[in-house]
């Protein structure tokens, strides 16, 4: 699964950043039909979580609310260079990964 | 038939239409799940969303919880209802102090005119709710549910 993460190309240590991610993921409600007037069955993203330093810093539980192709913007605080790794896991156990640098400046 | 029955009549008629497509869910189930059933504090978040959405589809939100985000006080969770969805809950953040700031945008969907509620958990064990109305104008489910 297809996901973009993105940082700010350098932090200051002991402040908090803006981490965008964006999931390439239809989020079917299992309410919609198709032509034929059968279900489309329900496939949403349920799980995602954000680690940075070794830790978890970030984690959502998701429901059928959430838009198309899920969108979130939330802030950690800087305090060392290294990957801040954003995880995914939709209803089937399909996962999706993406990975970026932070920079403490 | 008067005229002025006449209309009377005519919007009685359509309301329990609109309120069949989507029902009101009572939230107060979702809410004391949250706060294992203490009352939360009124306020003290703030809630970006559009007045008048005019695609329930994709509605952009962003929820700021003013704390300082230390480790003594800082928002533990925010959560996501809209009662008049077919599933409430539709989301919940897990935040610490780590946060720093405690700020969540996402996009959601919205079927209907409603009140979206947000909860936030603060450290301490502590709650606090805002309610906040959404006009919809074309409303997620709606087609689904009509047909």
């Amino acid at each position: 699964m297809l996901g973009r993460l993105s940082v700010p190309p350098t932090v200051k240590r002991g402040e908090p950043f803006a981490v965008r991610v964006i999931v390439q993921h239809a989020m079917e409600t299992g309410f919609r039909r198709d032509y034929d007037g059968k279900v489309i069955p329900m496939n949403i993203v349920d799980r995602l979580a954000c680690t940075y330093g070794g830790r978890e810093v970030f984690r959502a539980e998701l429901g059928s609310g959430i838009a198309a192709n899920p969108y979130f913007v939330f802030y950690v605080v800087a305090h060392e260079s290294g990957p801040l790794v954003v995880e995914w896991k939709d209803d089937r156990g399909q996962e999706g990964k993406v990975a970026a640098d932070v920079k403490v400046a | 038939m008067r005229r002025r029955d006449f209309l009377a009549a005519g919007a009685a008629a359509i309301v329990p239409i609109r309120a069949a497509a989507q029902e009101v869910h009572d939230i107060d189930p979702f809410v004391n799940a949250i706060t294992s059933g203490a009352t939360p504090e009124e306020g003290g978040i703030e809630i970006e969303l559009p007045q008048i959405a005019e695609n329930g589809h994709s509605v952009p939100l962003t929820v700021r919880v003013p704390a300082p985000m230390n480790e003594l006080d800082h928002v533990t969770a925010i959560h996501v209802i809209a009662e008049r969805n077919p599933r409430p809950a539709v989301a919940s953040f897990h935040l610490g102090p780590w946060s720093g700031r405690a700020e969540v945008s996402t996009r959601i969907r919205l079927a209907g005119t409603q009140k979206l509620t947000v909860v936030a958990a603060l450290s301490g064990n502590r709650f606090r709710i805002v309610k906040r109305p959404v006009a919809v104008a074309s409303a997620a489910c709606i087609d689904e549910a009509s047909l």
